[in-house]
């Protein structure tokens, strides 16, 4: 099999486009970077691709709520193309404001007859927080994140804290196997460990079928060892841990 | 039909808003137990929504029903006023409203107008506003909370109760009327009247110049003519002062400048250049908008600091949010457009902790002001995709009406667009956010003195920015570029229009269509379209040939681009409106025929007084503590944590390091280009407390400290570059102009002595602030005079980078310079607030050495960890080395070198002389770093240990003069801003 293709969407105020590119291209990708406008226009542009990924940065300015923008954008337009590209076996993967704009989507299989049962809102600091997280991988449902346990990564949002309508939502996703990823206090973690607040330390879910996957963390800001905070203090000079989930996208096409 | 909507947060879940206000109702001392409850609300005008579709757009864009619910009713409805669960029993609780300004720039309600239409709904206007039910507090505690904590009145309005409209203001149309303004028999003090009271700022011979030259012409001046000189001759434009005829007296005699800064700063770098000849470096210095200087083979980059200081006194958001977005456009606007890469800002404020009855009318709290700008700059930074990677703050008293805010950008940059150059006949086109009244005067505005009336006075000078039009900008010009489109680019910052068209037009001359800038509303007059500094925007002098393509490109992706007029052939600026001439002005005038600004300018060095230094030598670990926990020096992790120093995936060095990431770093190293190990080095350094002394050792010892903080992560100091931020006092004193020139003169040696080139540079100058006092009388405040130098590193291999924390417990730490008894302007002065005594000097013979040396021993991996010396000397360095590395120390105070001087333990605990590294060296590699800095001032002055302890004594076996726990001298530095 060819490389696999990746689309990066970017929408006016995605910030995170050329280093998620980046990091596809070093685990072995083809990525090329498309305006959200071409695909509006041409929403068939989508079947070229094997991934598709919502990078990080504040679309729209996150003006209104993070992400909410795009992710209507999505519903209103692209919806259909999606749940194809879904069906047909590819992957979605959200890094922060992605993830924001997926799990407002609807993509993350959390809407419910009473409307969306999940959302992504204010850090319980009330601010933007920019440091690094320990984090644990649940389950095997994830193609993403298999073969991975720990992670090591930066967050860098202010509204990243993952919340669930009630507790009956919050099981049923939990059944499900959805939320494998989570803050925890492994690596070099500082405390608190949960930087946001986040019920059961979610940092990150999948849809039911394990190949759509939102996570805060940017995986994309460790994929070489000097973008480790503690580098200096590491004899480590291997690739960051980050890269691991960009290798695992293009692995499952090969 | 108007309808509202309101956010509330879910029963059961915390208000954050409110929570906000209720801890700044506390802090500023209005009311300790506030009951409050907030919502969000969106204004939205329209002909045809029905109340399903505005209970749809309720439920799936402005409300997450995870979290909130919603209040959706046309206003005037009851159901918005009261508030469904704080009605507590007989309770009626006030409703404060608080808008934007009819015209302030409202990006949440732009974004919004967009999604709605997406939902396919018309809607002609949208605006945003928030709410507050405020329960159980006087009408003074809510006027209070109104006036301080909720609104500035300098953009923002209050309303209490209902509001009281029920459509959305949107301009009326403009009826075009030529407008003339007579200076003909204008007496001086006639012009003088005019020039203050049009806000025109300006000087009695500019005024006179401009009334003889139209007398000349046989005719009045428009007032857009008027306008357009005042801007170009401003001093925020033109750098009058500092460009201009300076006679200057010290006591090394008398020296007479025909253009000051030409003749010192400018004239180093020249040397230097000419010095290095096919080895020059620099690419482009002091003519673009941020100077160039040469990377890699492919590309150079480009670096430009400025600063924003009156508009963030009056609203600190807006001005703070506004400078970072301005810088950014500096870079964009530089050459043919460079990428930027990283931010650094600085800040000057009065400190937090100032009691606000001693506030002077007119003038914020300073921690309300700390709060917004770090908020500004954190919004639109973080928006832009930008990392913030390098800062500083200061904390003066004399900030307190003139707070200081400098941004600064650094842009990668194609070797082969780095210059530009438009030619005749290219059509003049505005790309980016459409023009408004915001802003008007921003340019004038900023070269008077701040009063108690200036907010009144010059609230449209005052903004708020929209981060996201300003990234599309980007993004799409970028693209633009590439392929060939421009011939020049430029940024719309002070002056506006008046400003970009005028410098790229000035020699071939341009012909402006007012009527065709795209407006935000209806009514602006011509002037008004010219000179409003509305933000996100940029001029483009663009072949017609490519205009078609060029506009193609934008549209897809929703960036606005219009031709607005034309390079005209002709030497003369000619605007016009609808076809008529209102304003025809020859560049040559513009450009060249202001009146020279005549100044004299003097200093007299302060006698030295001996620092009276307090007998009891006993408290030294305390006197550490306090140093590490005063302002200056305390941990700045709140600032840095609110920043994303990491976007773009290139962060190497970051801001706070260590074993549990957060220790100050000296300087932060960033690799702009991902796929190579070549890195940039930014730091800065700034001393106003040396000013105070000798202000030519206050630019000696900046310069030193941002040197030396760069070559302590491991800059090539072959490799750096400099820029100069001069924020002065009012310079028509000449003691004040004096204190000035004293500091470019350091500047000019400094910078040939180290073969560190300046590359470019702003001034602000009229930093003072008057009030009446309640003894009726006029006082004034001055600023310090502060010089902010920025230095730009390079790094041949990232890889080979240091941090400051300590790495092992087995090491040797070696103190690099020589300590002299210079404890004037120092920490320890200042929390024994002590003054005199001598001032930090530099010895550049061998600081360059030093740093040369050091240089080589860091590339050859001797060296574990390296910290500069400043703020607090030898022992604030060794304590942060020590709990950023969470390993303990040992040192010995009489191997410090100090030439043949005597000095107490004191002294060398806390000297903040120059020049100076503490560096960790394991043993193995002892004899390789001692020989490589052979002929430095160098000893091995003790060891780290796995004790968590930092122990300084005079000699070993005697009492430690320092003795503390590492979590103890920690605790202290972080505490005092950790809000």
């Amino acid at each position: 099999m060819p490389q696999p293709r990746i689309l990066i969407l970017r929408a006016p105020g995605t910030n995170c486009d050329v280093e998620t590119a980046h990091a596809f291209q070093l685990a072995g990708g083809q990525p090329d970077v498309l305006h959200l406008n071409r695909l509006l226009e041409a929403p068939q542009l989508a079947v070229e691709y094997q991934v598709l990924c919502v990078p990080g940065g504040f679309s729209y300015g996150d003006d209104i709520a993070a992400g909410r923008i795009f992710a209507n954008q999505i519903r209103h337009h692209l919806s259909d193309v999606l749940q194809e590209f879904r069906s047909a076996g590819k992957l979605l993967l959200g890094i922060c404001n992605g993830f924001q704009v997926l799990i407002k989507s609807g993509l993350l299989d959390t809407d419910d007859a009473a409307g969306p049962a999940a959302s992504l809102t204010w850090n319980d600091s009330g601010c933007f927080m920019d440091r690094w997280v320990g984090l644990q991988t649940e389950g095997d449902k994830c193609v993403f994140l298999s073969g991975i346990n720990e992670l090591y990564l930066p967050i860098a949002h202010a509204e990243g804290k993952f919340v669930t309508r009630d507790q009956s939502a919050l099981k049923r996703f939990e059944e499900a196997g959805q939320l494998v990823l989570r803050y925890a206090d492994v690596g070099g973690s500082v405390q608190p460990f949960n930087p946001n607040g986040a019920e059961q330390d979610v940092a990150g879910m999948c849809d039911t079928t394990g190949r759509v996957f939102g996570l805060m963390p940017h995986p994309e800001r460790f994929v070489d060892f000097t973008q480790h905070p503690n580098w200096t203090r590491r004899e480590d000079r291997g690739e960051g841990v980050g890269l691991a989930l960009f290798r695992n996208a293009v692995r499952y096409f090969s | 039909m108007l309808w509202e909507f309101d956010i509330h947060p879910l029963d059961g879940l915390p208000d954050q808003e409110a929570q906000r206000i209720a801890l700044l109702a506390n802090e500023t001392g209005i009311c300790p137990n506030l009951s409050v409850r907030s919502a969000r609300g969106f204004l939205l005008e329209s002909d045809s929504l029905n109340a399903d579709q505005a209970n749809r757009l309720a439920e799936e864009l402005f409300a997450d029903n995870t979290v909130e619910s919603s209040v959706v009713a046309p206003v005037g409805d009851s159901r918005l006023v009261d508030h469904a669960s704080s009605q507590t029993k007989g309770n009626c609780p006030t409703l404060l409203q608080v808008l934007l300004k009819p015209g302030v720039m409202d990006p949440v309600a732009q974004s919004a107008e967009t999604a709605i239409r997406d939902f396919g709904y018309s809607v002609s206007a949208v605006r945003t506003l928030r709410k507050y039910w405020i329960d159980g507090a006087s009408e003074e505690q809510v006027a209070a909370i109104s006036e301080r904590i909720l609104a500035n009145d300098a953009i923002e309005q209050t309303v209490q109760g209902p509001l009281g409209f029920d459509e959305l203001q949107q301009g009326c149309e403009y009826q075009f009327k030529l407008l003339t303004v007579p200076l003909g028999g204008l007496d001086d003090e006639g012009l003088m009247r005019l020039s203050r009271e049009g806000q025109l700022y300006l000087q009695l011979a500019e005024m006179q110049t401009i009334q003889r030259h139209f007398a000349e012409l046989g005719r009045e001046p428009t007032d857009i003519e008027l306008e357009t000189l005042a801007q170009t001759w401003s001093e925020h434009c033109s750098h009058k002062t500092l460009a201009g005829r300076i006679a200057y007296r010290d006591e090394r005699g008398a020296r007479q400048f025909e253009n000051m800064l030409k003749e010192t700063i400018f004239a180093a770098t020249t040397e230097l250049r000419s010095r290095w000849g096919n080895k020059d470096w620099c690419v482009s210095v002091f003519r673009d908008n941020a100077g160039i200087v040469r990377f890699n083979d492919e590309f150079n980059v480009a670096f430009k600091v400025e600063t924003h200081n009156h508009p963030s006194a009056l609203e600190p958001y807006g001005g703070a949010n506004t400078g970072i977005g301005g810088v950014i456009r500096d870079t964009i606007g530089t050459g043919m457009g460079a990428k930027p890469v990283c931010n650094t800002d600085v800040f000057c404020f009065a400190p937090p902790d100032t009691l606000v009855d001693d506030l002077p009318s007119g003038v914020l709290n300073p921690k309300r002001v700390m709060r917004g700008v770090v908020s500004g700059v954190r919004d639109y930074g973080n928006r832009m995709g930008i990392p913030t990677v390098n800062g500083a703050v200061f904390f003066d008293s004399r900030y307190l009406g003139n707070p200081l805010v400098y941004c600064g950008n650094v842009g990668i940059i194609p070797v082969d667009k780095s210059f530009k150059q438009p030619q005749p006949n290219d059509l003049i086109v505005s790309v980016g956010g459409r023009t408004g009244r915001d802003g008007i005067h921003g340019a004038t505005f900023s070269s008077a003195e701040l009063t108690q009336e200036s907010e009144s006075l010059s609230g449209g000078a005052v903004q708020i920015g929209n981060a996201v039009e300003e990234k599309k900008v980007l993004d799409v010009l970028l693209a633009i570029r590439d392929r060939g489109l421009y011939t020049a680019i430029t940024d719309c910052g002070a002056g506006g229009f008046s400003s970009a068209v005028g410098e790229m037009g000035e020699e071939i001359g341009a012909e402006v269509w007012l009527e065709l800038a795209p407006v935000k509303y209806a009514g602006l007059t011509y002037t008004e379209i010219w000179i409003s500094e509305a933000q996100e925007r940029m001029v483009l002098s663009v072949p017609e040939p490519n205009w078609e393509e060029l506009h193609a490109l934008c549209a897809a992706e929703g960036v606005e681009a219009t031709v607005i007029g034309k390079f005209a052939p002709t030497g003369r600026l000619v605007l016009k409106y609808d076809d008529e001439i209102v304003g025809d002005l020859a560049m040559d005038l513009l450009h060249n025929g202001r009146p020279p600004v005549i100044r004299s300018a003097s200093f007299t060095p302060a006698e030295i007084i001996p620092l009276e230094i307090p007998t009891s030598g006993s408290e030294l670990t305390a006197d550490l503590c306090r140093i590490l926990g005063s302002y200056n020096v305390a941990s700045k992790e709140w600032i840095i944590r609110q920043y994303d120093h990491e976007v773009q995936g290139g962060s190497v060095v970051k801001p706070l390091v260590g074993v549990n990431l957060d220790g100050p770093s000296d300087a932060a190293v960033v690799r702009p280009v991902l796929s190579s190990r070549r890195g940039l080095v930014i730091s800065c350094g700034m001393n106003p407390r040396y000013g105070d002394l000798d202000t030519y050792h206050m630019a000696a010892s900046a310069i030193d400290e941002a040197i030396r903080n760069c070559v302590a992560v491991g800059a090539d100091p072959a490799r750096i570059a400099l820029l100069d931020n001069f924020c002065w006092g009012d310079c028509e004193k000449s003691e004040t102009l004096g204190s000035l020139v004293r500091a470019a003169l350091a500047c000019h040696d400094l910078s040939l002595e180290f073969e560190t080139p300046f590359i470019s540079g702003k001034d602000s100058l009229n930093n003072e602030f008057s009030f009446v006092g309640s003894d009726g009388k006029k006082q004034t405040i001055a600023i310090p005079p502060t010089l902010l130098i920025s230095a730009l590193g390079q790094i041949a291999d990232v890889a080979s980078a240091v941090t400051m924390d300590l790495k092992h417990s087995d090491s040797l730490l070696y103190l690099v310079g020589e300590t002299k008894n210079e404890l004037g302007g120092s920490h320890f002065a200042l929390i024994h607030e002590l003054e005199g005594g001598q001032v930090p000097t530099v010895d550049p013979a061998i600081a360059k050495q030093t740093f040369a040396a050091l240089h080589q021993a860091i590339v050859q991996g001797l060296v574990a960890s390296c910290h500069d010396l400043s703020e607090g000397g030898l022992a604030v360095a060794a304590a942060e080395m020590c709990f950023a590395g969470g390993i303990g120390a040992e040192l010995e105070l009489a191997k410090v070198p100090k030439g043949s001087i005597d000095l107490t333990s004191l002294e060398k605990l806390f000297s903040e002389s120059n020049t100076r590294f503490l560096c960790e060296v394991q043993s193995k590699k002892a004899s390789e770093f001692e020989n490589l800095l052979a002929g430095v001032p160098l000893a091995c002055l003790g060891h780290t240990m796995s004790e968590k302890e930092l122990r300084i004594s005079e000699a070993s076996g005697s009492a430690p003069v320092i003795s503390a726990k590492l979590t103890d001298l920690k605790t202290a530095w972080k505490e005092p801003l950790a809000w």
